[in-house]
């Protein structure tokens, strides 16, 4: 394969377990891409459409950086893609752009697979001018992802996992709520967040919005609803913000999260839950004996 | 003469609601005779006043009866570039048959199971070397045909020989519905060098995600865009215009002149409590699932669709029709139709409304949903009302009152919205100064396509609203003589 083919993965890396890198071509996205948005996959002919947040793009290089983190099918056939293998579709970027501007200080919150998508945004934040307080967490110390990278763009930097295995036992809203405390209070070393960007499972971010509501942050997050075109034609994303019904492809995905209802939002990403286990299982099931020919 | 049409073999109710294979099988050579027989080749053929595209009919049908089945298609395609679908899913009772002369006293002649028949027997018997595989419909085959095709070295479905084209110069076309792929192929032929985008994965717009297998096969579909893509056009599907391209990367990469045929892909909601329960599907939605992604194969294929025991369609356009029917092929146990006016005012084809029926699609006429009722966030039943004619509005039609108190509920586990499509603001909202209706639409001159931004046209649903796959092409045909007129003067 021709390095220079559209979609192809230059790059692959392993971030941590069931978490995988691609560096992918496409010039075209590369242009335009703006941090917060997203592109859709599909990575086989007979394969679903899935939203990925473009998580890093490279203009010269013509490149975009997808990270993935395995939980279906879908994400089961990215694991298993190799470098120089080429990605039927990508198409993007999605979205609206995050909303970038002097704010003063924000904090930038990512949890699990939300750190990848917080990383551009938190980027783009800091080179603004802001100053920069970021929280990432995970259930433990082996899936915390773009340590490194995120701690150089920040003034503050913390970790919890829910195990404790690194940095503070607990979430990542349990935390955020101490530094707020600790900003009012005074004993804390930085000021009184003006803005909160919080991306991850959908209850983290309910839970960091249940903690800014009381103290009047203004916080964004980004929505993951189903989607299938992400180009505002189906209206499989729809969610409530405020009284409002939104296609979180073409509206968002971000949204300020003291409006969204969250409770709808996870019942719609839970509604084909029976059929993304069978499509699992008859995956697993195909290619067991796949697997093991190859063993031998 | 026979009083009626000759009727076209179709498969049996009980059966064809157990498969998404095509319904209407088509004339043979014998009855598309006897059928074409039956014009009376008019001095002043009416028939031709009310095709959009002004197909010479009474000609191609003469040539029918003489057996010169290609030199009919050669006369069909004078107008139509894409026969196999109009002959299909044309409105025919409103057009061409609408104005044929033999329909004020019997049925007019089947002018659209002709122009199928004519286009579906140049593919089986001239151009294409697999169509023995054709009476053989299994699925699978289908499918192998259908990659065959998308790989590109199969089926040259070809009348025209590709030259090397001088190209004369680039224009952009938005979206491969058949507005952008009708205008595509008419500048092609003309010799301009044309990049589709289309932001999908596949081509054909709401041909391909909209129209289901049973009505359209996408294996037609595939011949038709292979068709225009060796006139020369290129297709760059994943192209979201707006975002993967702007329009000044367009202008900028040296694209004289743009077409926006972006069609109506926005779907409508009714605005009542419960409409974002689990369960609750727009019919783009719903239609793309099945379509598209092939949800109705599923786990074969990957994007999921719930097969429940009842569902609800709400509308009776086409688009209901559609989903209602997808519904039942899914093994629904019951499919209702909810439709706020009767059975007269129905915006769908005659045809559809028949062939729902005839599968047991249950029609509630004279209801409408009032709100959608779930437990547990999953839809369990509509809360409907019946409605009563008033008294006619302003257009004439009468308009539906509701009857105090007379609430009903029907029981079932999702609910399809299908009462309307409006245009898709993405990309229109990216171009500063375009001139929109009121409704969001685009505003373009009539006659030359011209929308107020130099160098930008536009056609098709995106312009009109919803409308019609003859009048989309009509409006991308009309699109390309303007461009052409435009790129040799250079003045707008
Ligand atoms: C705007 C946006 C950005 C995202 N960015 C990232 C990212 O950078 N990295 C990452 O790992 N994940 C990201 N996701 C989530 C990712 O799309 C899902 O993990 C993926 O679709 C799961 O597919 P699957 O087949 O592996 O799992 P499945 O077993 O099919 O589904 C598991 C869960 O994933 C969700 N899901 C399933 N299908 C879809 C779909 N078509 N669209 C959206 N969600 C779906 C559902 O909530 C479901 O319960 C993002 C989602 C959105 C909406
Ligand atoms: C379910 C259904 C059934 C129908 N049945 C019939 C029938 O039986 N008979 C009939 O005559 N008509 C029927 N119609 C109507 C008919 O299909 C439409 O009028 C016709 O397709 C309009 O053509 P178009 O080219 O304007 O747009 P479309 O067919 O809508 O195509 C527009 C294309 O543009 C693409 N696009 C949109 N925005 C962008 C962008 N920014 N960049 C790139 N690409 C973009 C879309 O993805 C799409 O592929 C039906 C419609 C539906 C939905
Ligand atoms: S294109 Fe449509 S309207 Fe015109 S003749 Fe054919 S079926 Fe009739
Ligand atoms: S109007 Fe009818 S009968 Fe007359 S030429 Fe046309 S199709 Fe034939
Ligand atoms: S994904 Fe289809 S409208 Fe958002």
């Amino acid at each position: 394969m021709v390095k220079n083919d559209i979609n192809v993965i230059i790059e692959k890396e392993d971030l941590a377990e069931k978490i995988v890198k691609l560096v992918i071509y496409n010039p075209q996205i590369a242009l335009n891409a703006k941090a917060g948005q997203f592109v859709i996959i599909r990575v086989d002919p007979k394969g679903e459409r899935i939203p990925l947040t473009i998580a890093d793009s490279d203009k010269k290089a013509g490149s975009i950086t997808l990270i993935s983190m395995t939980i279906g099918k879908t994400t089961t056939l990215v694991e298993k893609m190799r470098e120089g293998e080429s990605i039927t579709d990508v198409l993007g970027p999605l979205g609206k752009c995050s909303e970038i501007e002097r704010f003063g200080h924000v904090v930038c919150i990512g949890g699990g697979l939300g750190i990848a998508p917080v990383f551009p945004i938190l980027k783009e934040i800091k080179n603004a001018g802001n100053t920069v307080t970021t929280i990432i967490g995970a259930r433990n110390e082996k899936l915390l992802i773009l340590e490194e990278e995120m701690k150089a763009c920040s003034d503050n930097f913390f970790i919890c996992t829910d195990d404790g295995s690194k940095g503070f036992k607990g979430f990542v809203s349990m935390k955020l709520k101490e530094l707020i405390t600790a900003s009012l209070n005074g004993t804390g070393n930085f000021p009184r967040p003006d803005r909160v960007i919080a991306i991850g499972p959908t209850l983290m971010m309910k839970s960091v919005c249940d903690v800014t509501r009381q103290y009047d942050i203004k916080t964004i997050v980004s929505l993951n609803s189903i989607m299938i075109d992400g180009t505002g034609m189906c209206g499989t994303c729809r969610v409530e913000v405020g009284t409002e019904t939104k296609f979180a492809c073409v509206d968002g995905p971000e949204f300020d999260g003291h409006l969204v209802n969250f409770n709808l939002l996870l019942a719609r990403q839970n509604y084909f839950c029976e059929e993304e286990q069978l499509s699992m299982e008859e995956y697993k099931k195909e290619n067991h004996t796949g697997a093991c020919k190859l063993d031998l | 003469m026979k009083k009626e049409k000759t009727p076209m073999p179709e498969q049996q109710p009980q059966e064809r609601i157990k498969n998404f294979n095509e319904v209407a099988l088509g004339y043979n050579e014998e009855q598309a005779i006897e059928e074409a027989e039956r014009c009376l080749q008019c001095k002043v053929p009416k028939c031709t006043e009310g095709c959009p595209v002004e197909i010479d009919i009474k000609s191609f049908i003469k040539l029918i009866t003489r057996k010169d089945f290609s030199s009919a298609l050669e006369k069909i395609r004078e107008k139509n570039s894409l026969p196999a679908i109009c002959g299909r899913v044309c409105p025919q009772e409103d057009q061409c048959e609408k104005k044929c002369i033999l329909g004020i006293r019997n049925e007019p002649v089947a002018i659209g199971r002709l122009e199928r028949f004519v286009a579906d027997w140049n593919d089986k018997n001239k151009n294409d070397p697999g169509s023995s595989k054709k009476s053989d419909d299994s699925l699978e085959n289908a499918f192998a045909e259908l990659e065959r095709i998308h790989d590109g070295n199969g089926n040259k479905n070809l009348n025209i020989n590709v030259q090397k084209l001088q190209k004369k110069a680039r224009i952009a076309v938005v979206g491969s519905g058949p507005a952008g792929l009708t205008c595509a192929g008419e500048l092609a032929k003309m010799g301009y060098g044309i990049t589709i985008f289309e932001a999908l994965h596949e081509s054909g717009g709401v041909l391909v995600y909209g129209i289901p297998e049973f009505r359209l096969p996408k294996s037609i579909l595939k011949k038709e865009v292979e068709f225009v893509k060796n006139l020369g056009v290129e297709i760059i599907t994943n192209a979201l215009v707006g975002n993967t391209y702007t329009l000044e990367d367009l202008f900028g990469a040296g694209y004289k002149a743009i077409f926006i045929a972006t069609g109506a892909g926005l779907p409508y909601f009714m605005g009542i409590p419960g409409e974002n329960l689990n369960g609750v599907y727009s019919a783009n939605e719903f239609l793309t699932r099945n379509n598209l992604m092939k949800a109705y194969l599923f786990p074969e294929y990957d994007t999921p669709i719930k097969k429940v025991k009842n569902f609800a369609v709400v509308g009776a356009g086409n688009v209901a029709m559609d989903s209602a029917r997808t519904a039942k092929r899914l093994g629904a146990e019951k499919v209702y139709l909810i439709y706020r006016r009767t059975e007269k005012e129905m915006p769908a084809r005659i045809e559809e409304i028949e062939h729902a029926k005839q599968e047991g699609i249950i029609f509630h006429i004279l209801s409408n949903p009032v709100e959608i009722i779930g437990e547990d966030s999953f839809v369990e039943k509509v809360r409907c009302i019946r409605m009563e004619l008033g008294e006619p509005d302003s257009s004439g039609r009468r308009s539906p009152v509701p009857v105090p108190g007379s609430e009903f509920e029907i029981e079932a586990q999702a609910i399809i919205m299908a009462i309307g499509q409006g245009p898709n603001p993405l990309l229109l909202k990216k171009i500063p100064g375009l001139g929109l209706t009121r409704k969001g639409n685009i505003i373009a001159d009539e006659k030359t396509c011209r929308t107020n931004i130099k160098g930008i046209f536009a056609a098709g649903d995106i312009v009109s609203g919803a409308a019609t796959v003859i009048l989309a092409m009509g409006g991308g045909k009309k699109a390309a003589i303007s461009i052409n007129d435009y790129i040799n003067s250079g003045i707008w």
